[in-house]
């Protein structure tokens, strides 16, 4: 009777364990997503699966040209993903409204690839680092597309 | 040497769930800063701990008059702590040299400091966006003299024109998605 209590506390404990560990290497590590928009097309294609990895976003690894999950400033349950265009310090041409603006500290400049189908910072202004959930490393499905997303083509001019 | 061995397993065991725990329960930092005075670190000194609850936060369960915790949007490895002001919706008179009214945009809140001399705030940068804030500050455990929990203040009459009748979440200013 009693091993089988203490087999079953053992159970627990591993049990208990195991799945923080999971939710650890998920969450501080890297996990799935799931782009469902079409704001980074052709880069990424709605419904497609990627690799997201938050360690570049915790420990401030980010540069110019990356693709990021963020979440949406103005709906804070909602996931964007866009492409870091600016940052700190830098000094963006915002085509849709005519006009040069500052990334101020602290701050991110993200827009989307698929520039007439994204709402993005042309619209809200540069977003707060702290918004941003972490980096798309690889994009894993469709196997066709299979690719790893690193740093290739910054499409906007940004004069710092 | 398997004492040794059971002291370590158990450690490995312990850390997971206490990460996971922390990160989505419950946490207990160190306040640090004068920005809060007289409700934290009335004496000046960093000696307060406090209990955060990061579930309310993750689903936005805190309102006019709360503590959170938030990632300062200037700079995102300082953590700040402040009183929640206004919510989205909102209309608040910002307290910086001009004096103006400020509409809360829609998923924003506006955040200050109890030491209204010596805080960095919304007064400095704005409303800040909900998904900044990490947790709730929701009890003092250290020292043992004010030990209980962070009470709700309320806000200054006529500072904040507050809109309790609009569909959260529909508000929105300026910006439309």
């Amino acid at each position: 009777m009693v091993s089988t209590f203490s087999a079953l506390c053992k159970t627990v404990a591993y049990g208990v364990s195991g799945l923080s560990t999971c939710y650890c290497l998920l969450k501080f590590g890297c996990s799935l997503g799931k782009c469902e928009d079409v704001s980074m097309e052709p880069t990424i294609q709605d419904g497609d699966l990627v690799l997201i990895c938050s360690f570049y976003v915790r420990h401030l690894l980010l540069q110019k040209g990356d693709i990021v999950f963020s979440k949406s400033p103005y709906d804070p349950r909602s996931v964007i993903c866009k492409r870091i265009v600016a940052m700190e310090g830098d000094t963006v041409f915002n085509n849709e409204k005519g006009l040069a603006e500052y990334v101020g500290k602290g701050h991110v400049w993200l827009e989307g690839d698929n520039k007439e189908a994204s709402v993005d910072s042309r619209y809200y202004g540069p977003l707060p680092y702290g918004l941003l959930i972490s980096k798309v490393t690889v994009r894993l499905w469709p196997p066709e597309r299979f690719g790893f997303l690193d740093f290739s083509r910054s499409t906007r001019k940004s004069s710092s | 040497m398997r004492w040794m061995r059971q002291l370590v397993r158990g450690t490995l065991l312990f850390i997971p769930p206490y990460m996971a725990f922390n990160d989505i329960f419950f946490s207990i930092r160190t306040v640090d800063g004068v920005s809060m005075q007289p409700t934290l670190n009335p004496e000046g000194k960093n000696t307060d701990f406090v209990l955060l609850d990061r579930w309310a936060a993750a689903n936005f369960q805190f309102e006019r008059g709360d503590v959170v915790s938030l990632i300062s949007p200037k700079d995102p490895s300082q953590w700040l702590i402040k009183r929640v002001i206004a919510l989205e919706g909102d209309q608040v008179k910002s307290d910086s040299c001009f004096e103006e009214d400020v509409n809360v945009p829609r998923g924003h809140c506006w955040v200050e400091g109890d030491n209204r001399e010596c805080s960095l705030d919304s007064n400095n940068f704005g409303p800040v966006s909900y998904g900044l804030i990490t947790a709730k500050a929701s009890y003092i455990l250290w020292p043992p003299s004010r030990w209980g929990k962070l009470d709700k203040l309320a806000i200054a009459q006529g500072r904040v024109t507050t809109r309790e009748n609009v569909d959260r979440g529909k508000v929105f200013f300026g910006w439309d998605s």
